[in-house]
């Protein structure tokens, strides 16, 4: 493409005869047609390389027998989903996982929701709060896997001192698998909690003052108003959270792993108690170096994402109708 | 964007793709090993710390015509993860890898991606250059030389004297080689010590049974890499002894290596603990300067001795230069520049003639009453016998399997019910 000849003055077509497209006017018109799509083509070329090739890849590579270092793979068909089944281990991390979820998506919500109500009301020094609480969303990941392992250290752990100076027990919470999950929830939920108040507090923000007006001139206390009128009209924000938490809440990986009292481990725990599906896929993929098994646990784990975020979006949009 | 005229903006977008597009195309894949002017390129590769840094350069003052390029990792655990990797991809490896004992295993019956030093090494390095058995676990399935060694962790046992004092048991270093001298006698004095102090004796019973298991003539693996696991009496034995210490309480529970565990060293938890040569620094840090002199080691171990740590220098056949780097492999883990490694940063040497150099005899250490460790580790190197057998999968059932299987024993799992972990798990490792 020559750029000069298009900077050169146009000139005109005689009267009468037919028009040729200069290169110029051809540029022009490639440029409407074309521009868009090459304008958004990086994302779509990036997200072909990076995110469907390999999607695509580790469906084929699940149908396989695969080891690092295997020179000849040996096909298997499905037989690694039948293995993937009835094998206990995944099952259990299945478990785990939900129960991680439920654990910290549901109290994330409900807290981000009311967050955002008390910093919607007004406030002396409003960005410093809102700064505030998304300061946990800033802290590095490991740092506070790690950190938190410590506060929850079952012989010298800050937490079991403070329960043990209220005369309460000391609590296992590397054993116990209740009170693992919970622990690894309590780091989810100081991480993401604040950062979900946002989003909400931003629709929170962009809702239309006049219906809530009316809603006091009918006579509806703040409550009612927050029950009946900002509740629903948050839905898609709602439903928003809700899937990208499900999304992030069952591919917990790093809070799990730097849990685990032994250090690098991928177990989770002594009788796996809290080892959830990224980690097993995890350590079956390079731990055991069984690439077609870990492929095989990422699909079905995908699948699970998708079944439980489309639930989670009838759910989220059936709560709003029956308001 | 209005202003700009429309040929240059559709320019910008194809510039833009060819960007986008040019970032995900590059990457470099040159492994390093290439000729230039005459010169070879050899690349090693190490992790945490081997002590080679000043014996680089001496090599290739001593060699003209060799360049060296160093890659060191700092953990060993992404190391080696990075090793299987490149090993299966067939490239990116160094001339020289060097492997860990503990993860040998994982490339044992890999032996035909790496070179047969005994074939393309030079021909004066025998098999007396290092202690019999250290020589004898660089071998592959079939018994080829696929490792040099370089440095060992003979095993000692380490245990705090005041605390022993405390329990009125022996605490001096004759003393406790009685009360050391079988793994009976030693949970024997476990159990006294418990009665008596109401304290556990020891801080981690996977410490104890690994060392258990490695004492054993067959591992977890014969020679054929068959499982043992049930066929295997000293496995269960080993697996009895040390549950039926933690069901007297002998165990701290803390889980080796974790963060607790460290914390427990510088409260003081338990008495004793398994410490290879290169434990000694892990206690120092761990127990810290207040502690100090209130820990000892002994040269007596349960039942004779025992081996945990050390590495391996090996050629891949992905090597370029195979011959120079084994050269180079063979200069490293001759007596005298594993002496030098060894003063610059305590890798105890494994070759027999490193053993009886006085600058190793002679080095003491202040922290644990000037015992003369230098000593007293080339005694326990040589009360190994044999090198136990390490099949594929050996690193992980002990680390997946029954480390895991006896933190469950400790935090309340019955000892039958943890031993069927322990079967199930092995053998799915081995399947």
């Amino acid at each position: 493409m020559t750029t000069s000849t298009a900077l050169e003055p146009r000139q005109r077509a005689p009267r009468g005869e037919p028009v040729r497209p200069t290169l110029r006017e051809r540029i022009a018109k490639w440029d409407v047609k074309v521009s868009p799509y090459l304008y958004i083509a990086p994302f779509f070329v990036v997200f072909a390389i990076v995110g469907l090739f390999p999607l695509l890849y580790t469906a084929y590579v699940s149908l396989f027998d695969w080891e690092v270092g295997d020179d000849h793979p040996k096909f298997l068909g499905l037989k690694n989903y039948a293995e993937l089944l009835g094998d206990g281990q995944f099952w259990n991390s299945v478990v785990n996982t939900l129960s991680i979820f439920v654990l910290s998506s549901g109290p994330q919500v409900v807290i981000a929701v009311l967050l955002a109500a008390l910093l919607n009301t007004r406030l002396r020094g409003p960005t410093g709060w809102r700064v505030g609480i998304l300061l946990p969303y800033a802290a590095s990941l490991v740092a506070i896997g790690i950190i938190f392992a410590n506060l929850f250290g079952p012989n010298y752990g800050l937490v079991n001192s403070i329960f043990e100076s209220l005369g309460l027990g000391r609590v296992d919470w590397q054993a116990n698998r209740f009170a693992s999950h919970l622990a690894i929830a309590t780091m989810v939920n100081w991480r993401w909690t604040g950062y979900n108040a946002l989003i909400v507090l931003a629709a929170m923000q962009a809702l239309p003052k006049d219906v809530l007006e009316a809603a006091v001139v009918d006579g509806a206390g703040a409550i009612r108003r927050f029950v009946s009128v900002t509740l629903p009209m948050l839905r898609p924000t709602l439903i928003f959270v809700v899937i990208t938490s499900t999304i992030g809440g069952l591919q917990i990986f790093t809070e799990p792993k730097l849990f685990d009292a032994m250090p690098g481990s991928n177990n989770g725990g002594s009788t796996h108690q809290f080892q959830t599906v990224t980690l097993y896929m995890y350590q079956s993929g390079f731990e055991s170096f069984d690439l077609g098994y870990a492929s095989a646990i990422a699909w079905v784990l995908f699948l699970l994402i998708v079944v439980i975020a489309v639930l989670n979006f009838l759910i989220t949009r059936r709560m709003g109708r029956i308001r | 964007m209005r202003h700009l005229h429309k040929g240059v903006s559709f320019a910008i977008g194809l510039a833009v793709l060819g960007a986008s597009l040019a970032a995900c195309g590059g990457g470099d894949s040159s492994t390093g090993a290439n000729e230039s002017g005459g010169q070879i390129e050899l690349t090693i590769g190490t992790f945490t710390e081997f002590g080679y840094e000043s014996l680089l350069p001496e090599y290739e003052r001593l060699h003209p015509g060799i360049k060296i390029t160093h890659h060191k990792t700092g953990e060993g655990g992404p190391y080696h993860q990075n090793l299987i990797t490149k090993l299966a991809a067939g490239s990116g490896l160094e001339d020289v890898t060097a492997v860990e004992e503990g993860h040998f295993s994982d490339i044992v019956d890999k032996g035909g991606k790496f070179n047969d030093l005994t074939e393309i090494g030079p021909k004066d390095v025998t098999a007396d250059r290092w202690l019999g058995w250290k020589y004898d676990a660089g071998k592959d399935s079939d018994g080829r030389l696929i490792g040099y060694g370089t440095d060992i962790g003979p095993l000692a046992l380490c245990y705090r004297k005041d605390l022993l004092a405390a329990a009125n048991l022996p605490s001096d270093p004759a003393g406790v080689k009685a009360l050391f001298a079988s793994w009976d006698s030693y949970f024997a004095a476990g159990q006294s010590y418990v009665q008596k102090t109401g304290k556990p004796w020891f801080d981690a019973s996977s410490q104890l049974y690994n060392s258990m298991i490695n004492q054993l003539d067959v591992g977890y693996f014969d020679r054929g890499n068959n499982l043992t696991i049930e066929s295997n009496p000293g496995i269960k034995a080993a697996w009895d002894r040390v549950t039926t210490a933690i069901g007297q309480g002998q165990s701290a529970k803390l889980v080796a290596f974790g963060n607790e565990w460290k914390t427990g060293f510088a409260q003081g938890a338990f008495a004793t603990t398994v410490c290879p040569s290169w434990m000694l620094g892990v206690v120092k840090e761990d127990a810290g300067p207040a502690n100090a002199g209130k820990w000892a080691v002994t040269d007596a171990f349960p039942n004779g001795g025992g081996n945990w740590g050390g590495s391996y220098l090996t050629v891949p056949k992905q090597s370029k230069h195979p011959k120079e780097a084994a050269e180079l492999a063979a200069w490293l883990t001759a007596p005298e520049q594993q002496l030098k490694a060894f003063q610059a940063k305590g890798n105890f040497p494994s070759q027999t003639q490193a053993l009886t150099s006085p600058e190793l005899l002679n080095q003491t250490d202040p922290y644990f009453g000037d015992v003369k460790t230098g000593e007293l580790y080339a005694e326990q190197a040589r009360k190994v016998t044999k090198a136990q057998y390490k099949g594929p999968g050996d690193g992980q059932i002990q680390e997946n399997v029954t480390s895991p299987a006896l933190q469950a024993v400790e935090q309340g799992k019955s000892p039958a019910d943890a031993w069927q972990q322990v079967v199930d798990g092995a053998n799915k490792i081995a399947k």
